[in-house]
């Protein structure tokens, strides 16, 4: 299969459709091929774009003088195509993709609350990323917007949210959050139920708000880097990686090959420890205590093997721009093997109790399902995609260095329910640990960071990256003194958010926590 | 069942006397009194994120898990701010928390303790203070203790908390 066959396809397609192509640019974002639109076509590039069957995988925008550049990204055949337009600052007015494409319906209401981009047509009018910190009509992310912000009074609680509620005999509703009764982020659950019964969820976000595209701005690369890394916590590694891919690629730095290895053994690392406190917090939820304590005890390990190798429990700030900051302890085979060997005994017996269970299946099997017609509507990707029968991996399908020299194996199932996206944990856990051997037999020797260039000049660059969650793609401009100018990190859970409000439908109120793991979405990575 | 009790049986005990022994372990120990005479046997924590980037929560999740079981010392999380003696929070305090942390602070009944726990919470950490952040928690409530960190590991939490079961008062 060739990158890009069916783009001249789909180009005749927007011709036919009177979409006028400004510019076909396979350099600007590379590997991603941009499409320069007219304003005018925005909506109608997106009908013809859905009816192709494309995934919808992401939006920005970014204020260049007195234009806004919007941009959105599809995805096909693993290869990315970027749409991008151009709209006055004083009258930011677009079509809105969400009639076409109901992935894009949190990320246009974001980019509407941030700068104030119209999208015209799109359903729900209401503020998403907004709450009371800042007047209705300011823009954080104009330049004209101080960064410190211009309301330096206390703001107060977000009380008057409109929630859609349902009417009717014994419908009642069920408000959680933002502090909740367990150890997990801040965020508001509305639920709308009859007896035992979800009628309806709705998900407000937005308490994480930290101001991350704002104070991006300015930065250096390293700066960045450091920042992409605590988009979320729990995929330091993917977000740092995808940060810094995107810098590489706007400033033309090469990463030496052994940097590539350690980024991917860093990454496959990140995805096993939470993967394996994901199973253990599922069975928790379900009331398997066993489980969770000998998935705790798993991770414990595996944690203090990353802070043994890599000088840090949780990975953090070891990817840096050009490459990575620390190369391995000279001991590191002797640390890395047994963990390998041990975990992979250890999940051998554990995976076959839990599989014999029968009591764990009847809580997990049917419970929380989403279609595979949903999953493709919404865009989702990662063990949320892969248990809905999403076939698609960052690292197989559009192959990214140094995954495109190994054979990358990315699990599949169609049940759809938390039973099979607890196994695509399980699946992808063997996965990368055959990753991880396969990468340290071809280790190649050599540097481990490039220097950054002392000059780079206003360039962007755009990466996608499979992260432990799913597909992650990272925007970077940068101006003409090097730094750091636009910065828009897209995580997963934009998309895995409205995919936990499908699946719990139906569901008992009791077992939402547990739907609710088995997604586990990342609130610090959607609320930026 | 029976692999399982197989399992159980091979896994053992892993708790383990906390690193830096001497240190800690006559910590612990007071800790324990203080614990007993003051607050009738058990520390009742409430944990706040108020904008962290979830890894300062991944490493409280971990003193439940095998190697730390923090239950042993006689300290539990709560589900409500009226049971705990305790507040941790992590995160620089977003704006959008602002307001939920402060009354989720005045739910809490007296004497109550203040654990500002990370970078973030100490000083608003990477994210400093900012149009959407506060910079750090003593902003917005009293704070008997900073414990810095990016994220504080689980022994780093443990000896945060045994430090503040040392001092006299709460603020
Ligand atoms: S202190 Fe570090 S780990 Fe904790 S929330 Fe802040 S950035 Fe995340």
């Amino acid at each position: 299969m060739n990158r890009f066959d069916w783009l001249p396809g789909f180009i005749t397609l927007l011709a036919e459709e009177r979409v006028a192509i400004l510019h076909s640019d396979p350099i600007l974002l590379a590997p991603a091929h941009c499409l320069h639109l007219d304003a005018e076509d925005w909506g109608r590039a997106a009908r013809v774009a859905s009816a192709s069957g494309y995934r919808w995988a992401g939006l920005w925008g970014d204020p260049v003088d007195e234009q806004v550049r919007i941009y959105a990204v599809l995805a096909h055949e693993g290869d990315y195509l970027v749409l991008m337009t151009e709209v006055p600052l004083q009258a930011p007015v677009l079509a809105s993709h969400t009639p076409y494409f109901p992935a894009a319906d949190r990320l246009e209401r974001h980019l509407h609350d941030l700068l104030g981009v119209d999208f015209q047509d799109h359903p729900d009018a209401r503020r998403w990323t907004r709450h009371c910190a800042w007047p209705e009509d300011v823009y954080p992310l104009r330049s004209d917007f101080p960064v410190g912000g211009d309301s330096p009074k206390r703001a107060p609680a977000d009380v008057d949210y409109p929630f859609e509620r349902i009417l009717g005999n014994g419908v009642y509703e069920i408000p959680v959050g933002p502090v909740h009764a367990g150890i997990i982020e801040p965020g508001h659950f509305r639920f709308q139920a009859v007896g035992e019964q979800v009628l309806r969820l709705e998900a407000r976000l937005g308490y994480t708000h930290k101001g991350i595209e704002k104070i991006a701005v300015g930065r250096d690369a390293s700066g960045l880097a450091r920042l992409a890394g605590r988009v979320s916590g729990d995929s330091t590694v993917a977000h740092a990686w995808a940060a810094c891919m995107a810098m590489e690629r706007a400033a033309g730095v090469d990463v030496p090959p052994r940097a590539l290895h350690l980024r991917a053994l860093l990454a496959e690392c990140e995805r096993i420890a939470n993967h394996l406190g994901d199973i253990g917090g599922i069975c928790n939820d379900v009331g398997f205590a066993f489980a969770h304590q000998q998935f705790g005890r798993l991770r414990e390990q595996w944690l203090r093997g990353n802070l043994a190798i890599f000088g840090h429990r949780l990975l953090m700030d070891v990817i840096v721009p050009g490459g990575v900051c620390r190369d391995l302890p000279e001991q590191w085979e002797s640390i890395i093997k047994p963990q390998l060997s041990t975990l992979s005994r250890a999940l051998d017996d554990l995976l076959a109790i839990i599989d014999d269970h029968s009591s764990l299946e009847d809580r997990l099997v049917d419970t929380g399902f989403l279609t595979a017609e949903l999953a493709q509507m919404l865009g989702v990707t990662g063990y949320v995609g892969k248990a809905s029968g999403q076939d698609f991996d960052v690292r197989r399908d559009h192959g990214y260095a140094p995954y495109d020299g190994l054979e990358v194996h990315s699990p599949c199932r169609t049940q759809g329910d938390v039973a099979a996206r607890l196994q695509i944990r399980a699946d992808e856990i063997r996965d990368s640990l055959n990753l991880i051997n396969r990468l340290i037999q071809s280790l190649p020797a050599g540097p481990i960071a490039v220097d950054w260039p002392q000059s780079v000049r206003s360039s962007e660059g755009l990466a996608v990256v499979e992260g432990w969650r799913g597909e992650i793609t990272s925007f970077v401009r940068f101006d003409e003194d090097g730094r750091v100018a636009r910065f828009f990190p897209r995580d997963p859970s934009w998309f895995s958010l409205p995919a936990l409000e499908h699946l719990v439908l139906g569901n008992i109120v009791p077992d939402f926590p547990v739907c609710n793991k088995s997604v586990n979405i990342s609130y610090s990575g959607q609320d930026l | 069942m029976q692999k399982i009790l197989r399992k159980i049986w091979q896994t053992g005990t892993l708790t383990e006397a906390p690193p830096a022994a001497d240190e800690i372990e006559a910590l612990g120990k007071e800790v324990k009194r203080i614990i007993d005479q003051r607050l009738g046997g058990s520390l009742a924590i409430r944990q706040v994120d108020t904008g962290s980037c979830n890894a300062c929560e991944l490493e409280i999740h971990a003193l439940g898990n095998p190697y730390y079981d923090i239950a042993r010392f006689g300290i539990h999380f709560v589900a409500s701010p009226r049971h705990a003696d305790l507040l941790l929070v992590t995160g620089p305090v977003s704006r959008h928390m602002e307001t939920a942390l402060r009354r989720t602070w005045r739910a809490m009944a007296n004497p109550r303790f203040v654990i500002a726990s990370g970078d973030c919470a100490c000083n608003g950490g990477e994210f400093g203070s900012n149009y959407a952040t506060c910079g750090g928690v003593s902003r917005v409530i009293p704070v008997d203790l900073h414990l810095p960190g990016c994220p504080p590991t689980p022994n780093d939490l443990m000896r945060g908390i045994l430090t503040l079961m040392r001092k006299e008062q709460p603020q």
